[in-house]
């Protein structure tokens, strides 16, 4: 598996920040907004959002924890089951805008999950989407409102998200599954 | 075997942005296909469940209690033996995460014509059952149906043998109070000779690493020593008297156990009266515990002989507790064995 850097520390940081001026741009300022992180790395990101908004606008908006384990369309298509990370909301979310948070964009399975999690706890006024990284193949018509970074990438790759609150450091790399043994990972230019 | 099973890992009433940010702790699977006694599970195993029911309590307090991981999962759930709680507890958790439940009574089905256990499992499974709940009065039955069912067997209860989703129940409850059970006193009272109750529990509170006490009258409390004996040999703390104020003395956690009527019958007690006198957890005995020790029962209750009712009813009682997390814990089961027997082979995300 060979594997190479497309965000580093610093392009995550500016990501996230602008993330965090588009939705009070969108929102028109952050009256009614919650942001919502999905289990794992999308709780973080919502917390550094909310930071960012909180030193521009000096606001605190509420952010919630979702995890969406329970409304995966492939539990039975998994040989185990997924561990379960929980989920904690700040307060009811009737009528506000909420934003959900995940770190990667792909077939959209996990976001129709969320989404379908959400509407069982009330009804908001709206429902938004930021991710940090957009990697394409969607499987469901569904599409963010806010994206930190287009990355075209094929089927065949992983995209791996690490933030310093879970993997004590930020960086997002990029692998491609070649079928050989783990090496040194991070030396080899992917061949894509 | 010396184990801790629960170093702060209850994540109920955290501050929220807070939620498992800890460091990666590499996910540990479930591997059992079946549930039908808890003396196979690890400390690992047990965390699992705990946290798994942790996720189905906080669902448990939505608006709608009701998540859709079974969907179009069969769970059937046949009782040989009366039951009320068990028996709605699986039953609700089995809605609450979407399956279909089917409820057969033996007393109304074709066991009353004499239909084998054997016989009875494969034509549940033949009309569709994934997942078997199943109580039976003799030990050892769910382990039968565990070799002809093609599914998941959950053992409700069977014989004096194994009630295993009631010892993690009560092992939950007693985490919620007490944050972990490491090192607490548990006492157990009453009639253990024929309470499956205590044989799980006694496997899932000195894995947890708790200081088990077995208390009562010498004529229900025989054969436990031996057991006793050999767990203290395996480093598991475990302790039988028939000395009730012994066994309260500075306890965490006092469980009183149901005394049936029949027991007097057989030459067992005496009388309920002087079992009550001797034996009862009354408002003076409990004060032997320590402030705010935890006041638990499996159900379903005697009031005024096993326990007064104030004690029942009191500020201490978790009784009701042990109900609600009843359900939560069978979710968390179901859950978690549904995922044994998936069609392998995908990975879709």
């Amino acid at each position: 598996m060979s594997s190479r850097q497309i965000m580093t520390a610093d392009e995550i940081r500016r990501a996230t920040t602008r993330l965090s001026h588009e939705i009070m741009e969108k929102q028109a300022g952050t009256a009614g907004l919650m942001l919502i992180g999905i289990q794992r790395r999308g709780v973080p990101l919502a917390g550094r959002i909310a930071a960012s908004i909180a030193a521009t606008e000096g606001v605190d908006v509420p952010v919630g924890a979702l995890d969406i384990t329970f409304y995966r369309d492939d539990l039975s298509l998994v040989a185990e089951q997924p561990i379960v990370k929980g989920t904690e909301l700040p307060s009811g979310i009737d009528g506000r805008t909420i934003i959900l948070v995940d770190d990667v964009l792909y077939t959209g399975r996990t976001i129709r999950a969320a989404m379908d999690a959400l509407v069982d706890f009330g009804r908001p006024q709206a429902i938004r989407l930021a991710v940090l990284v957009d990697r394409g193949h969607r499987e469901l018509p569904i599409r963010a409102d806010h994206v930190g970074k287009n990355i075209p990438t094929s089927r065949e790759e992983v995209v791996k998200v690490h933030l310093e609150e879970i993997d004590g450091v930020d960086s997002v790399e990029i692998e491609r599954m070649l079928g050989e043994p783990d090496g040194d990972a991070g030396t080899r230019e992917s061949a894509r | 075997m010396s184990v801790t099973v629960d170093p702060a890992t209850d994540s109920t009433g955290a501050s929220v942005p807070s939620v498992d940010v800890a460091p990666e702790t590499q996910p540990i699977g479930w591997h059992h296909r079946h549930l039908l006694d808890v003396d196979g599970l690890s400390a690992a195993d047990l965390d699992l469940v705990m946290r798994t029911a942790d996720a189905m309590h906080e669902v448990l307090g939505r608006p709608i209690a009701k998540v859709p991981s079974l969907r179009g999962r069969q769970v059937t759930i046949l009782f040989y033996e009366a039951s009320t709680r068990t028996r709605v507890s699986f039953e609700v958790a089995a809605k609450n995460l979407s399956a279909d439940v089917v409820n057969i009574a033996a007393a109304s089905s074709s066991v009353a014509k004499g239909e084998s256990l054997v016989d009875t499992v494969k034509t549940v499974e033949a009309l569709g059952a994934q997942m078997l709940v199943m109580r039976h009065s003799v030990s050892g039955a769910p382990y039968l149906a565990a070799e002809v069912f093609g599914g998941s067997v959950l053992n409700g209860g069977d014989g004096w043998h194994a009630h295993p989703t009631q010892a993690l129940l009560d092992l939950y409850t007693m985490r919620e109070g007490l944050g972990s059970v490491a090192g607490r006193k548990v006492v157990i009272l009453g009639d253990l000779l024929h309470s499956r109750v205590v044989r799980s529990n006694i496997w899932t509170l000195t894995a947890a690493g708790a200081d088990l006490w077995l208390c009562g009258p010498a004529t229900l409390v025989r054969g436990f020593e031996a057991w006793a004996g050999r767990g203290a040999a395996a480093g598991r703390r475990f302790n039988v008297t028939t000395d009730v104020d012994e066994a309260l003395r500075d306890a965490d956690v006092v469980m009183a156990l149901r005394i049936q009527r029949e027991r007097m019958a057989s030459g067992l007690l005496p009388s309920m009266r002087e079992y009550a006198a001797r034996y009862g957890l009354t408002r003076d005995r409990l004060a032997l515990a320590r402030p705010g020790a935890l006041v638990m029962h499996p159900g379903p209750m005697n009031e005024g002989v096993e326990i007064a009712p104030d004690v029942a009813a009191g500020a201490q009682s978790v009784i009701t507790d042990q109900v609600t997390n009843g359900v939560a814990v069978r979710m968390a089961l179901l859950y978690l064995l549904a995922g044994t027997h998936g069609t392998r082979g995908s990975d879709a995300t």
